[in-house]
């Protein structure tokens, strides 16, 4: 019963020991300059202080519909791939890809429209 | 699941789904020419056609047979022609009504119009479903585009109010009905609404679970619906979203869900234990509906509160649990269309920007029929069939959904119903009384340059109101056909209520 754990805690101490030798590595030989910009909480974020009611560009929903577009495609084509195979055995696999095709040129009609709206150009 | 067969069905059933793949397709087309060509002044016109040719489609359907398509998930055949049918016209009237409501505002976005078409097919959807998982679907897509189209005014902080209000209410009230999918599921162990009326319930616990999920399953619905006490964000939501798209949400919604509502009730619960849980929720509805609207000063909050008492009316006829019940309340839903969207139209040619946002109180309308004869007039018969005047065609609606619940044994409910119809007279006629015989001068708040500042309507919105003024006098005195139509869906053996 412990038996079978034993490769569980060699792979937690092997992590554990890994991580902590190479932050102690780092900490004695890397040389250190801190500046204002290193020490900030989110290193090259955004600034965590200032005021709560800043006004953003509405183009974040541009931003989100892109990936929106992206993630949906990748979260339906993925099972649709692992059982492209069975498909194709039984002779439906003109049709899956038809039906696939359709779906993603839904997508593409919402990658097109969020393009031609300038949801790519971030110099605005 | 055979696969081979899969795909041969798919495409042999593609009839069945002609005006949601239309209505769809061309909504997608309207996007990318939105996309290549801002707010291009022929995108609504492109969502008139696809919306025109898909409800000629769909009458031509009304008498087809009724059966299911695509696995099962989905029906077709004449109940679901019908409902389209109604969802369709009234998407119709809605962007024939919002072109010149937006332009006036300057907001006559193509992303609206192609709104309008996507939340179109989720209604179909709704309206056609087999499934508990297509009834979700079609909700879903309604509901989101609903949102969207109720707050797009983004610098009107009464229309951002009402979408956010509607969308956290909205996303509640999508969490009951999810968890009553779920719980029905687990007692059952199908989502297919007739296989769940075959399904056994054995033991006390899966009753429970069942009954449990079911009643959840009717709290998201009755929200949808507006039904009380899950009415709360009607007014609000009413009062906010741009005029003739509330005309749109308190018309096609309603029928949308109404007809899935009774393809559930007919399909998956024939049995009609639920009649008195039904009959109290129409109660409350009716009650509740009429009473707040007796104290509204503002327009589109009055027909906020009409419309939660007129889904009171439905729910009566649904209450009967009889064919004659159910093709009453889908009657009553067309009826019921005709006059809302009606309504609402004549109310947003009759709004401009006042001092305090837009002007939508009943004194700010005094004496307005004198300067515009025709919104007066058709805005007269919207309001008198609303109370059920004979002969238009909201007394013959009435007629037809307050008659079976008589013969099934629910006197005390119509009684109930036909007071309540009788109390609605009153803030109906007031609006005929301000439109009409009120004058300018009575009024102190009245803004003088108010003439002018109208939206100009179009021949095409004008006459939108004017068909559907005209198609009520017709309902109303040529019902016989219609009835026999919504009759001959329910004795068909597809759609047969238990006796």
């Amino acid at each position: 019963m412990f038996g079978d754990f034993v490769p569980l805690f060699l792979m937690i101490a092997l992590a554990l020991g890994l991580a902590l030798t190479l932050l102690a590595a780092a900490a004695y030989i890397g040389p250190s300059r801190p500046s204002e910009t290193k020490t900030m909480p989110y290193e090259s974020g955004m600034d965590p202080v200032g005021s709560a009611h800043e006004r953003y560009s509405v183009k974040f929903y541009l931003v989100a519909m892109i990936f929106i577009v992206f993630d949906v495609e990748v979260v339906f084509m993925w099972p649709w791939a692992a059982s492209f195979h069975s498909f194709v055995e039984s002779g439906a696999g003109l049709g899956v890809i038809a039906v696939l095709s359709l779906f993603t040129f839904i997508l593409l009609v919402g990658l097109l429209y969020d393009v031609k709206k300038g949801g790519l150009d971030f110099e605005q | 699941m055979d696969l081979s067969t899969a795909f041969p069905t798919l495409v042999t059933d593609l009839p069945a789904a002609f005006s949601m793949s239309v209505v769809g397709l061309v909504g997608l087309a309207m996007i990318v020419l939105d996309a290549f060509r801002n707010d291009h002044p022929a995108i609504p016109w492109l969502g008139v056609a696809a919306l025109g040719v898909s409800a000629a489609w769909e009458a031509t359907h009304l008498g087809a047979p009724q059966s299911t398509v695509f696995f099962e998930t989905l029906r077709t055949g004449g109940f679901v022609a019908f409902i389209n049918l109604i969802i369709l016209l009234t998407g119709l009237a809605t962007i024939l009504l919002s072109v010149p409501y937006l332009n006036q505002l300057r907001y006559d976005y193509g992303e609206v119009y192609a709104l309008i078409m996507f939340s179109t097919v989720g209604m179909i959807m709704l309206g056609s479903a087999n499934n508990m998982v297509s009834i979700f679907l079609g909700l879903e897509t309604m509901s989101v585009c609903l949102y969207v189209l109720t707050g797009f005014i983004r610098e009107d902080e009464g229309a951002v109010e009402s979408a956010l209000k509607y969308f956290l209410l909205g996303a509640f009230s999508t969490g009951f009905f999810l968890y009553g999918i779920a719980l029905m599921y687990g007692a059952t162990g199908t989502m297919a609404l007739p296989a769940m009326a075959a399904a056994e319930l054995g033991t006390l616990s899966t009753r429970l679970l069942f009954w449990g999920g079911f009643a959840l399953f009717l709290v998201g619905f009755f929200f949808k619906v507006s039904a009380a006490p899950f009415h709360m964000w009607t007014p609000d939501v009413y009062q906010g979203a741009p005029t003739p798209l509330t005309g749109y949400m308190s018309t096609a919604t309603k029928a949308a869900a109404f007809a899935a509502l009774i393809l559930v009730l007919v399909h998956a619960v024939p049995g009609g234990e639920w009649q008195l849980s039904v009959a109290a929720v129409a109660v409350l509805t009716m009650v509740i509906g009429n009473v707040m609207a007796l104290a509204q000063t503002n327009v589109k909050r009055l027909l906020a509160y009409s419309s939660i008492a007129h889904a009171g009316y439905v729910l009566v006829g649904l209450s009967a649990g009889t064919s004659a019940g159910y093709a009453g309340a889908l009657f009553y839903l067309l009826v019921y269309a005709v006059m809302n969207i009606g309504a609402f139209g004549v109310m947003s040619m009759l709004e401009w920007d006042g001092k305090e946002g837009r002007e939508q109180t009943l004194s700010s309308l005094a004496g307005i029929a004198n300067d515009r004869p025709v919104l007066g007039s058709t805005m007269g018969i919207f309001m008198l069939s609303l109370i059920g005047f004979p002969p238009l065609g909201g007394f013959a609606g009435k007629y037809f959904v307050f008659a079976p619940a008589v013969d099934a044994g629910l006197t005390w409910l119509v009684v109930i119903g036909v007071l309540m119809s009788a109390l609605s007279a009153y803030y109906y006629l007031r609006v005929v009384y301000v439109f009409w015989m009120q004058s300018a001068d009575d009024v102190e708040a009245t803004d003088p340059v108010r003439a002018a500042a109208f939206p100009r309507a179009t021949v095409a919105a004008t006459g939108t109101l004017v068909v559907c003024a005209v198609a009520l006098v017709v309902l109303g005195v040529f019902f016989g056909g219609v009835l026999e139509t919504t009759l001959g869906f329910f004795e068909s053996t597809a759609m047969a209520t238990a006796p």
